[in-house]
């Protein structure tokens, strides 16, 4: 028998991949895919909340996330392309300029 | 056994060979017609008519070696052909092709001739026909050479060009139709308007029809879009380094990709499976019927016409097509208000 | 009921196990092409969850065109794999003790997110299974709702595409000197 506590458990370890993914990868595009994990974790908690509910507001509010979720990752990369322009390199400890 | 399971079985075998057939079939007809209008003859001694030619074509091919470029990416390389052949044919299993029938009381009730029965079977063509773009940006890149990444690259952007004019176009069925399930779109087609013109939602969406068949060519990179296939007598597509049966996976993927998009035409505009004259259960053989009305226009088209250079590909694409299609949405939907359909 | 049981089992572990993959990769195209993998488990996971217009959505949005954008990027800005490699081995965070307890942080840290959502529910253990069928899944009320309740975040949200759509392109562009 499922129940929302087995999706609930299924979302949080979905987010500490992501987390830990945003922490621990050098790589811009990598951290930017972490970010797009744990979207998806926050998804599925909606969406299995939204049904335990019987309330139609989880997948509407999905319907956002996903939303936003494309704007960001369409600036994200163009960020990445401009800075990729400037100094030939995906690693973000590359980008220190404004460190003292 | 359950018959209903056992005959939901035979329909999956049915659709996936039926397509299989349909791929050599546009094979052959591809060759005679290209032949007609050019005023040659084509394949004449390959069995009768040349009709045993795309069945000579295939043990040709199997025949070849399968070449891999030694730094082409291992895994990618081979799963590429394997991604759009799978995405061309799941596209198909939400698509009716008949009215609902107990085979002649074999069964205890109706199934709906179609693989999955699912309410959103529009949205799953659209999602599949969006996931068959990997398959040509992975041949691309894995092919690990320059001229194949842009190709792959060249074709898919304009693959996701072409999407969002053919969901504008399907938007408009929508709002006309009132649901999502392509069985209850044909549904709403049956019946005539003055006893003689059907009630296909090519009369009421003449604009959305135009709409989705360009977007559809688009979409299949076939006729007077296939710039990054013809890269190939220029410089190089995206499947130059395949060879043998990946090179036919991707025809195949091509092919059965026209298919599915001229079904989901026949459905949405041309009235499905209903016509005159015939008992509603033999309404396959209308199906059948317009589908094949529909690609030999997909293949005459290809014939007659130049070719779009890339750029006035996506400038087409973006500054003509979706502005027609989003004012086809506007309109539908004001008419739709208005008339109260 | 049981074929609900195994399927949320297996759909899970491909989702958990391929995001897993996603993180662990040296090939950025790989980790792409995993996390779509993971976007079509959490998609099943959905219509498991009488949502199928979300799982479509899913597809389309997520794995069709989000995932398509990164692909491109990957393969435009060709960076070289050794590169990246170094980078990740000479990093601080990639020390043996810090790897080791880095890790035993993330076990404690998903063991406590899940023991406080268990315990938060027990007052409600209603199965998932008695939700109201039809009337939460169909695409008819979501869009009822998403026009009426929600319209000012639906225009909103139209915004910010537009938004995004030429900041993307400003950002993107090369300048012309």
């Amino acid at each position: 028998m499922i129940t929302l506590n087995h999706y609930l458990v299924l979302s949080a370890i979905l987010f500490t991949i992501g987390t830990a993914g945003v922490f621990l990868r050098r790589n811009i595009i990598t951290v930017l895919l972490s970010i797009e994990i744990m979207l998806n974790a926050v998804n599925l908690t909606f969406v299995a909340a939204g049904r335990q509910f019987a309330a139609v507001d989880g997948q509407i509010i999905v319907f956002f996330v996903m939303t936003v979720a494309a704007a960001e990752a369409a600036v994200g990369l163009a960020l990445v392309i401009a800075l990729f322009r400037h100094r030939e390199s995906l690693n973000p400890d590359a980008f220190t300029s404004l460190k003292w | 056994m359950d018959p209903v399971f056992i005959a939901q079985v035979a329909l999956v075998l049915v659709v996936f060979h039926a397509l299989l057939l349909s791929a050599a079939g546009m094979v052959w007809a591809e060759r005679k017609v290209a032949a007609r209008l050019q005023q040659r003859f084509g394949p004449t001694y390959t069995g009768f008519a040349g009709l045993l030619q795309p069945f000579a074509d295939v043990f040709k091919l199997f025949f070849k070696e399968e070449l891999r470029p030694a730094a082409a990416d291992k895994i990618l390389f081979y799963i590429a052909p394997i991604i759009s052949a799978a995405a061309a044919f799941a596209a198909f299993c939400v698509v009716p092709f008949g009215p609902p029938t107990d085979f002649w009381g074999l069964l205890p009730h109706k199934i709906p001739l179609y693989v999955a029965d699912v309410n959103v079977a529009i949205l799953i063509v659209f999602a599949i026909a969006s996931m068959g773009v990997y398959g040509i940006v992975l041949a691309g890149w894995s092919s690990n050479s320059k001229y194949s990444l842009l190709g792959g690259l060249r074709a898919s952007a304009q693959m996701i060009s072409y999407e969002l004019s053919y969901g504008m176009s399907l938007a408009a069925v929508l709002v006309l139709a009132n649901t999502l399930s392509l069985q209850e779109i044909v549904n709403g087609q049956s019946g005539y308007w003055f006893g003689f013109i059907p009630r296909w939602f090519v009369f009421l969406q003449p604009i959305g029809f135009a709409v989705y068949m360009i977007a559809g060519i688009a979409e299949t990179n076939r006729a007077p879009f296939d710039f990054p296939e013809a890269e190939q007598e220029l410089v190089a597509g995206y499947h130059t380094e395949y060879s043998s049966m990946s090179f036919a996976m991707f025809f195949l993927a091509e092919y059965v990709n026209m298919v599915t998009v001229s079904a989901v035409a026949t459905n949405l505009f041309l009235g499905g499976w209903h016509g005159p004259f015939l008992p509603a259960w033999l309404g396959f053989l209308w199906f059948f019927l317009k589908v094949a009305a529909i690609l030999f226009f997909y293949l005459w088209l290809r014939w007659t016409m130049p070719r779009f250079r890339y750029d006035q590909l996506m400038q087409f694409g973006w500054k003509v097509l979706l502005p027609v299609a989003t004012l086809n949405l506007l309109a539908t939907a004001a008419g739709v208000l208005y008339f109260g359909a | 009921m049981a074929l609900e049981t195994i399927l949320f089992y297996v759909l899970g572990t491909l989702a958990v196990g391929s995001s897993l993959l996603v993180i662990g990769q040296r090939n950025p195209v790989y980790s792409v092409m995993l996390l779509i993998a993971s976007f079509a488990a959490l998609a099943g996971i959905y219509v498991l969850l009488d949502a199928p217009f979300t799982a479509v959505t899913q597809i389309i949005v997520y794995a069709g065109a989000i995932m398509v954008l990164f692909l491109f990027v990957v393969m435009l800005l060709n960076v070289g794999q050794e590169d990246a490699a170094e980078y990740d081995r000479s990093h601080p965070f990639n020390r043996p003790f810090v790897r080791r307890f880095g890790a035993l942080l993330g076990i404690v840290f998903v063991a406590e997110l899940a023991w406080a959502v268990w315990h938060v529910s027990t007052r409600q253990p209603a199965a998932i299974a008695a939700a109201a069928p039809g009337s939460v899944s169909s695409v008819r009320e979501i869009g009822r709702v998403l026009f009426t309740d929600y319209a000012f975040p639906f225009e909103a949200t139209s915004l910010l595409i537009l938004v995004a759509l030429v900041g993307a392109v400003v950002l993107a562009r090369q300048d012309a000197e």
